[in-house]
């Protein structure tokens, strides 16, 4: 089984920061980054990192998994609205999937993503977890 | 012992995953009956996406948060732990890159059983108080497992803890000095490529964990010419609640000193980060001027005592993220087939 390290290390700094782009121009933020701005295509475009905060926006409940995220089962898959705009597919952890509601504020965290079997690469990356009130 | 330069603390965090199991719950298992003296009340399980590298991560962010200095000023992030998710490639580059810190930094993972993560605070202290680095980050994490039905079981947890050691001028605690106290003793181990440790039984009390704490803590109150009376807090490490209680009357310290950083009863013994995240629970009440004194233990054998003094940051840095009772008070209760899966306790062939 290919574990595809080139791909899994040239993602790391999206993955594991939930690191994006904003455009200089424009002002528009994207998840995840580009060149060039999608909305103005300026080329005027930097790293940001987002805050990791949003909402559900949509979700389903995985029973049947692709191979690598069986341990997880079930888990559940949202759409979240970032609190700076984007929307951004990721797993939601730290929550039983009947809890989980439209509109819920979430948080992200850096969690295992999958594992290629025991003796292989562990990939690491952003999920969402239900918001807990400031300390 | 104490650097050159004044150091202390200017930044800490604690984590603690979500999941409890009740030790009556592994004793019905284990045993049939549920009241079998359990040696604590419940502990702490890891979410099956969880491992040392992601609760390190939480933690450190917590510990940035307080400090409230940039990712790319701290210079070296340095995790103790003995369940490291590879056995070859270091967790602390995973953390590193997962806070933004460096690619200027040192990383390396720490090992000594139970006092890796502050045999890591040691050379944090030395590195900043050289002046060879402005803010190094010492972490002790651990997802400790015990055979199935073994003693061990009852208590093994995991959590943990990051501290950032600074300069004494924007220390929220600040170092007096700290001593080190080895010896080659043979109580606990495991052999590489095994899943589960070994423990001699007869060397766990008195010639390991007794020893070492004892002598560590009374040779750091002698070298600074103070009793335990003139602590607020006392913080040892916790394998379980009758030790570090033990340990407690033993050096002439009280049950009120103790109790504020004593968490392994609602967590079990979180190994590299019992001490530390211990720790965190008294910084997150200590008041400026209290003093709070530590020592860990890690089998081996050694220990590592430190004598600290609360500064006025304190009040405002605490209130920067999550308290470590919040993580404690986090429960969602398990039962065994749970832990099991979660755990990896069941064999598939
Ligand atoms: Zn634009």
């Amino acid at each position: 089984m290919s574990m595809d390290l080139p791909r899994h290390w040239r993602l790391k700094q999206a993955r594991y920061r939930l690191e994006g782009s904003h455009c200089e121009d424009c002002g528009h933020t994207f998840f995840p980054s580009r060149l060039i701005c999608p909305e103005c295509r300026s080329e005027n475009v930097v790293a940001h990192q987002f805050g990791g905060r949003g909402r559900v926006y949509s979700y389903s409940t995985v029973y049947n998994p692709p191979a690598g995220y069986d341990e997880y089962v079930p888990y559940t898959v949202a759409l979240v609205q970032l609190d700076e705009g984007p929307l951004v597919t990721a797993q939601l952890t730290d929550v039983d999937p009947e809890d989980v509601e439209i509109d819920m504020p979430v948080e992200m965290v850096t969690r295992r993503l999958r594992q290629y079997g025991e003796d292989g690469l562990i990939v690491y990356g952003y999920k969402f977890r239900p918001a807990w009130e400031a300390a | 012992m104490k650097p050159t330069r004044e150091v202390g603390l200017v930044g800490y965090g604690a984590y603690v995953p979500r999941f409890r199991i009740p030790a009556t719950e592994i004793a019905r298992v284990w045993d049939g009956i549920e009241d079998n003296g359990v040696p604590i009340e419940s502990k702490s399980v890891p979410g099956p996406d969880e491992d040392v590298a992601t609760m390190s991560i939480e933690a450190a962010q917590n510990a940035l948060l307080r400090a409230g200095i940039a990712p790319t000023d701290v210079g070296a992030v340095w995790v103790g732990t003995e369940s490291k998710p590879y056995a070859v490639k270091p967790t602390s580059t995973i953390v590193a890159e997962a806070l933004g810190i460096g690619p200027f930094t040192q990383a390396a993972d720490w090992e000594f059983a139970c006092k890796a993560g502050s045999e890591a605070l040691q050379a944090a202290f030395g590195m900043v108080g050289s002046g060879m680095l402005s803010y190094a980050m010492a972490l002790g994490m651990d997802t400790a497992q015990g055979r199935p039905g073994d003693a061990l079981e009852y208590t093994a947890g995991a959590g943990g803890a990051a501290l950032i050691v600074g300069l004494a001028e924007e220390s929220l605690a600040v170092l007096e000095a700290s001593t080190s106290y080895v010896t080659d003793t043979p109580d606990f181990f495991r052999r590489q490529h095994q899943h589960y440790p070994q423990h001699g039984h007869r060397f766990t009390g008195k010639p390991a964990y007794f020893h070492h704490v004892l002598n560590a803590s009374q040779n750091l109150l002698d070298e600074l010419g103070q009793t335990p009376a003139d602590y607020e807090y006392v913080v040892f490490h916790q394998p379980n609640v009758k030790f570090p209680l033990k340990a407690t009357r033993a050096l002439g310290f009280s049950r009120d000193q103790v109790m504020t950083g004593l968490l392994s009863n609602r967590i079990g013994n979180t190994y590299a980060g019992a001490a530390l995240i211990g720790l965190t629970a008294v910084l997150d009440e200590a008041k400026p001027g209290d003093k709070v004194f530590v020592c860990t233990f890690g089998s081996g054998a050694g220990s590592d005592a430190f004598s600290f003094v609360m500064t006025d940051m304190i009040e405002e840095r605490r209130t920067r993220a999550r308290s470590t009772q919040m993580y404690v008070e986090r429960n969602t209760t398990i039962d065994y087939a749970t832990y099991g899966r979660y755990r990896k306790k069941f064999v598939m062939n």
